[in-house]
C-alpha cells in the first residue's frame, strides 16, 4: 500500500520563500532528527502549494541523513483502505504491527478524516502508539486540524501537541523562482521577462502556475521565434494584468539567503512552533472543556460561542470561570434537592448562563420552607427525673444522645399518657441538636399529619418531603395518632427508611406497645420493633418523691419533709397528676393563708377528719368513697397488675 | 500590551533589550539583523552618538511571515544604557511584551548590572507592571572574555537572577547565545498568549 517516494520531490527541488519558509524549516528539522523536534508535524495549505512535495522531501532527506531509516508515505485513503482490508481479513492486529518498524510515516490528505469517526478512532490509536514509540508522523491537509469537520478532539490535541504549520500561496518572488527552476528542469530557456510575466499572474497555487508554464513550453516547442513577455501575456490571456517590473530577486538568490539564514530559520521554526501551539492550544482547551462538561450534562453554549470566533481567547480564564459557575450550580442543585427534590432537576441547574435563574429557584424554595420544628425549650434533658420506673428508657435515651443513629435506631418510647414520653423525646432532641450541622425535626405526629395535608393541598409534597429528608434526626411524638391515617403512615414509612438508611436517628413515642397500637400499619410496627421499645411506666414512689421534692422546692423554697412524704405516698398514674397534687396543695394553702403541711394536705385531699364510727354490723367492702371522689383506702387497691395472666378475676354478683 | 490584533490578523511582539551601558544590547540586534534574510527584516534604525553609543534606541523589525493565519512580526528594541537616559528607557519600555536583560559578565561591572536591573524594575513598576509577570530572559554577555575578568554563570545567576528567569551565556560579538536568547524570550512571550486573554 505504500507509495514510492517521487524522486523529483526533494528539498533541493522545493523553492523556499517567505510564504513557506517555516514549513520548510520544520520539515527539514523533522527529516534530520525524526521523532525529536516536532512530532507530529502537521502541514496544511490550500491545494497545489507543495504539501506532498514537502512530505516526500522529508522522506528523501531522512534517508540521506540516515540510510537505514524506514519511511512510509501513504495517503489517508490508502491508510483507510488497508485498514478495512485488514479488518475484513481478520488481520487488524497485523495491520497495526506492520507500522512498528517504521521510523517516519508521511500521511497525506488527512482532511478526508472529516466526519469519519471510525477512521478517526483508528488513526488516534495509530498516532498515539506512534508518538509513544518516539516514531515520527508527518501529516498534511488542506485545512488546519480544528477546521476538519467533526474531527475527534483527541486527534486535534495530538496534532496541536506537535507543530501545526501552514504554507501560504507564493508571492511574486517565489513564483518567479519556481518558474525559473521548472523551466531549467524542462530544459527550456525563457527570457526573465517572460517568466516574470507569468509570475506576475497572481496564481492561486503552484500547479496553476506550472500549467501556465506548460502552455508556454508547448507553444515554444512548435514556434521557432523566442517568446516575448507581451507574447506570453497574450498567449496566456493575461493582458489585463498591469505590467510590473520584474524585481532582481531570482531563485538562486533566494537559495543563497536560505543558506545564509540557517540560524534565523531555526529561530523561525522555534517561534512558529510555539506560536502555532499557542494558537491551537486555546481551541483545544475549549474543545476539551466543552466536551467534558457536556458529558457531565451541562450546557456549554458559552464556550461554543467562543469557539465560533477566529480570535484566540484566554482559554484558561474562560474555563476557570465556567468551572466556578458549574461548582456554584452544583451547590445550588444540591441545596435544591434537599429543599425540594422535585425541582432539583430544573434545566437552570445545568446551564451556567442561567445562574440567576438557578439562584432564584433556590431562594424561592428557601423562602417557602423553614426547617421542621425542633425540640421545645420547655423540656430539658436534665430536668428529667430518673427512677427505677424509667431507668431503661432514660439509659436508652442517653445512649441515643451519645451515639445517634447507631445504637438504638429507632428508639420507641412507649407508655401511657403523662409518664414523660414527650419530655424525654424533646430532651433527646436537645442533645441531638448540639452539632453545627444538626437539623432535628422534633414535634408531634399530629403536626406531621397537618403539614402533610397542607402540602398535599398546596401541591408541595416534594418540598415537604425534602425538608424532612434533610433532617439529621426525626423525633415524632404520639405516633399512635397516625392510626388509620394510611397516607401519613405511608409517608412516614418512606421517610423512616430514608433516614435509617443514612444512619439518622429516629425516635417515636407511642401510648402502648407497638403491636397493640390501633390502626398502625404492620410495616411501621415491625420497623419500630426492630429498634428498641423502651417502656415508661407510671411514676413509682421514688419518682413521685423526687418530683414532689422538686416541685415543693420550686414553689415554696423550703421542703416540709413530712408533707413531701405524704404527697409522694399518694398514688398517681402520671407525672402530671403528681405535679397537679403539689400545685393544688400549695395554691390552696396560699389562698387560705395557711401553711402547707401534712394536716392541711390531708384535709384537702381526704376531706375533714371523720370520726371513726363503730361498725353497725353492716358489712361493707371496706372501701370508703370519699366525698371528693377519691378512693380512701388505698391499701385495698392493687394499682399495678404485673401482667394480665397474673390477675385473678372474680366475678361479683 | 498589544500582542495580537485580530482585525488585521497580526501578531506583534515587542521585545526590549535592557541593560547597563556597553553591555552589548546593540551588538545583539546587529547580529540578529545580519542573520535575518533581507526579505524578512525592516531597516534597523539606530540613533547613536559619534562614539557609537546608543543615544536613543535601536529598532529592528522582523517579519516572520504567516503563522496559523496570523501575520507575525517581532520588534526588537534596545534602550540606552547610560544612567542619564532614563526618560528614553521608560518610553521604549512602554508596551513591551518581553524584556531581555543583557548583563555584562565582567566582575567589575556587577554593580552596574544590579543598578540597571533595579532601574528596570522601577520603570516597569511605574507603568503598573509587576516585573514578575513580564517575560524576562537574562543574557550574560561577554563570556568570551578571559576567565579571571568575568563571573561564571552560577555567580551571575546568584547575584542577578533571583526570579529564576531563563539565563543564557553569550558572546554577542561572535553571535554566540544571541539567537538562543531570542528564542528563549520569544517562547516566554508567546506562552503568555494562551495564559491571558489578548485584548
Amino acid at each position: 500500500m505504500t507509495v514510492e517516494l517521487n524522486p523529483r520531490f526533494t528539498f533541493d527541488s522545493f523553492v523556499a520563500g517567505p510564504s513557506n519558509r517555516l514549513a520548510v524549516a520544520a520539515a527539514r528539522t523533522v527529516a534530520e532528527s525524526p521523532g525529536a523536534a516536532y512530532d507530529p508535524l502537521f502541514i496544511y495549505s490550500a491545494s497545489g502549494l507543495g504539501k506532498t512535495h514537502l512530505l516526500m522531501a522529508i522522506g528523501h532527506l531522512a534517508k540521506v541523513v540516515s540510510p537505514n531509516v524506514a519511511v512510509e508515505y501513504l495517503t489517508l485513503e490508502e491508510f483507510v483502505d488497508a485498514f478495512h482490508a485488514a479488518v475484513a481479513a481478520g488481520q487488524s492486529a497485523a495491520f497495526r504491527n506492520r507500522f512498528q518498524g517504521v521510523d517516519i510515516v508521511l500521511l497525506d490528505d488527512v482532511q478526508f478524516l472529516a466526519n469519519r469517526l471510525e477512521t478517526q478512532a483508528e488513526l488516534l490509536r495509530f498516532v498515539s502508539s506512534f508518538l509513544e514509540g518516539g516514531q515520527q508522523i508527518v501529516l498534511s491537509s488542506d485545512r488546519p486540524p480544528s477546521e476538519i469537520e467533526q474531527l475527534d478532539e483527541r486527534l486535534i490535541s495530538r496534532f496541536a501537541g506537535g507543530l501545526v504549520v501552514d504554507i501560504a500561496p507564493p508571492e511574486f518572488e517565489t513564483r518567479l523562482a519556481i518558474l525559473k527552476r521548472k523551466a531549467e528542469e524542462r530544459g527550456v530557456d525563457f527570457e526573465q521577462a517572460v517568466l516574470a510575466a507569468i509570475a506576475d499572474f497572481d496564481a492561486r497555487n503552484v500547479r496553476e502556475l506550472l500549467g501556465l508554464l506548460n502552455r508556454l513550453i508547448a507553444f515554444q516547442a512548435v514556434n521557432e521565434g523566442a517568446l516575448t513577455a507581451d507574447g506570453a501575456r497574450t498567449l496566456l490571456g493575461l493582458d489585463n494584468h498591469e505590467e510590473r517590473l520584474a524585481p532582481e530577486v531570482a531563485g538562486a538568490e533566494a537559495d543563497d539567503s536560505m543558506a545564509r539564514a540557517g540560524e534565523f530559520d531555526q529561530f523561525l521554526s522555534t517561534v512558529g512552533s510555539a506560536l502555532a501551539q499557542q494558537m491551537e492550544e486555546w481551541r483545544r482547551r475549549l474543545h476539551e472543556a466543552a466536551a467534558f462538561w457536556e458529558g457531565q450534562g451541562y450546557r456549554t453554549a458559552r464556550i461554543k460561542d467562543l469557539l465560533e470566533q477566529d480570535a484566540p481567547v484566554g482559554a484558561d480564564t474562560v474555563v476557570r470561570e465556567f468551572e466556578r459557575d458549574v461548582d456554584r450550580l452544583k451547590a445550588l442543585e444540591a441545596e435544591m434537592s434537599t429543599l425540594d427534590a422535585g425541582r432539583a432537576g430544573d434545566a437552570a441547574f445545568h446551564d451556567p448562563d442561567r445562574m440567576a435563574d438557578a439562584e432564584a429557584l433556590v431562594q424561592q424554595a428557601r423562602d417557602g420552607l423553614g426547617a421542621p420544628a425542633g425540640p421545645s425549650a420547655a423540656w430539658a434533658f436534665d430536668d428529667f427525673v430518673q427512677s427505677p420506673c424509667n431507668e431503661l428508657a432514660l439509659t436508652a435515651a442517653r445512649a441515643v444522645a451519645e451515639a445517634p443513629g447507631t445504637r438504638y435506631n429507632p428508639l420507641v418510647i412507649a407508655g401511657p399518657t403523662g409518664v414523660g414520653k414527650t419530655h424525654l423525646m424533646h430532651g433527646i432532641g436537645h442533645a441531638l441538636s448540639t452539632g453545627t450541622d444538626s437539623l432535628v425535626a422534633c414535634h408531634s405526629a399530629q403536626d406531621f399529619l397537618d403539614e402533610l395535608v397542607e402540602a398535599i393541598e398546596r401541591d408541595r409534597l416534594d418540598a415537604w418531603r425534602s425538608r424532612y429528608r434533610r433532617a439529621t434526626a426525626l423525633l415524632l411524638d404520639d405516633v399512635h395518632l397516625l392510626g388509620g391515617k394510611e397516607r401519613s403512615q405511608e409517608e412516614l414509612f418512606h421517610l423512616f427508611n430514608a433516614l435509617i438508611e443514612h444512619d439518622r436517628q429516629v425516635v417515636f413515642t407511642v401510648n402502648g406497645p407497638p403491636r397493640e397500637l390501633d390502626g398502625i400499619n404492620e410495616r411501621l410496627i415491625s420497623r419500630m420493633e426492630g429498634g428498641l421499645v423502651a417502656d415508661l411506666s407510671p411514676p413509682d414512689r421514688a419518682l413521685r418523691a423526687a418530683l414532689v421534692q422538686r416541685e415543693l422546692q420550686q414553689r415554696l423554697g423550703a421542703v416540709d419533709s413530712d408533707l413531701a412524704a405524704y404527697l409522694a405516698d399518694r398514688q398517681a398514674d402520671s407525672l402530671r397528676t403528681v405535679i397537679g397534687i403539689v400545685q393544688r396543695v400549695v395554691e390552696s394553702a396560699e389562698t387560705q393563708g395557711a401553711t402547707p403541711s401534712v394536716a392541711f394536705a390531708r384535709e384537702l385531699m381526704e376531706g375533714p377528719a371523720v370520726r371513726r364510727r363503730r361498725s353497725s354490723g353492716v358489712r361493707t367492702s371496706g372501701i370508703i368513697v370519699s366525698p371528693s371522689g377519691g378512693v380512701r383506702s388505698r391499701e385495698k387497691m392493687i394499682w399495678r397488675w404485673p401482667d394480665a395472666t397474673d390477675r385473678i378475676i372474680e366475678e361479683l354478683s | 500590551m498589544s500582542l495580537v490584533n485580530f482585525t488585521t490578523r497580526e501578531i506583534t511582539c515587542k521585545i526590549v533589550y535592557y541593560g547597563p551601558g556597553r553591555s552589548g544590547k546593540t551588538t545583539n540586534l546587529q547580529y540578529v539583523y545580519g542573520r535575518v534574510p533581507d526579505d524578512r527584516r525592516g531597516r534597523m534604525v539606530s540613533l547613536a552618538t559619534h562614539t557609537d553609543r546608543t543615544l536613543f534606541f535601536d529598532f529592528l523589525p522582523i517579519d516572520l511571515g504567516t503563522i496559523s493565519g496570523f501575520k507575525t512580526r517581532f520588534q526588537l528594541y534596545t534602550v540606552p544604557g547610560q544612567v542619564y537616559y532614563n526618560a528614553t528607557r521608560k518610553l521604549v519600555l512602554q508596551g513591551a511584551d518581553g524584556v531581555v536583560f543583557v548583563g555584562d559578565s565582567q566582575a567589575r561591572q556587577l554593580d552596574e548590572n544590579i543598578a540597571s536591573l533595579q532601574n528596570l524594575q522601577a520603570n516597569l513598576l511605574e507603568q503598573g507592571i509587576d516585573v514578575r509577570t513580564v517575560p524576562l530572559v537574562l543574557q550574560y554577555n561577554k563570556q568570551d572574555l578571559p576567565r579571571d575578568l568575568i563571573l561564571t554563570m552560577e555567580e551571575l545567576d546568584e547575584q542577578l537572577n533571583f526570579r529564576d528567569a531563563p539565563s543564557v551565556p553569550a558572546a554577542a560579538v561572535s553571535g554566540e547565545g544571541v539567537f538562543e536568547t531570542l528564542k528563549a524570550i520569544s517562547a516566554g512571550v508567546l506562552r503568555k498568549l494562551s495564559e491571558e486573554p489578548p485584548r
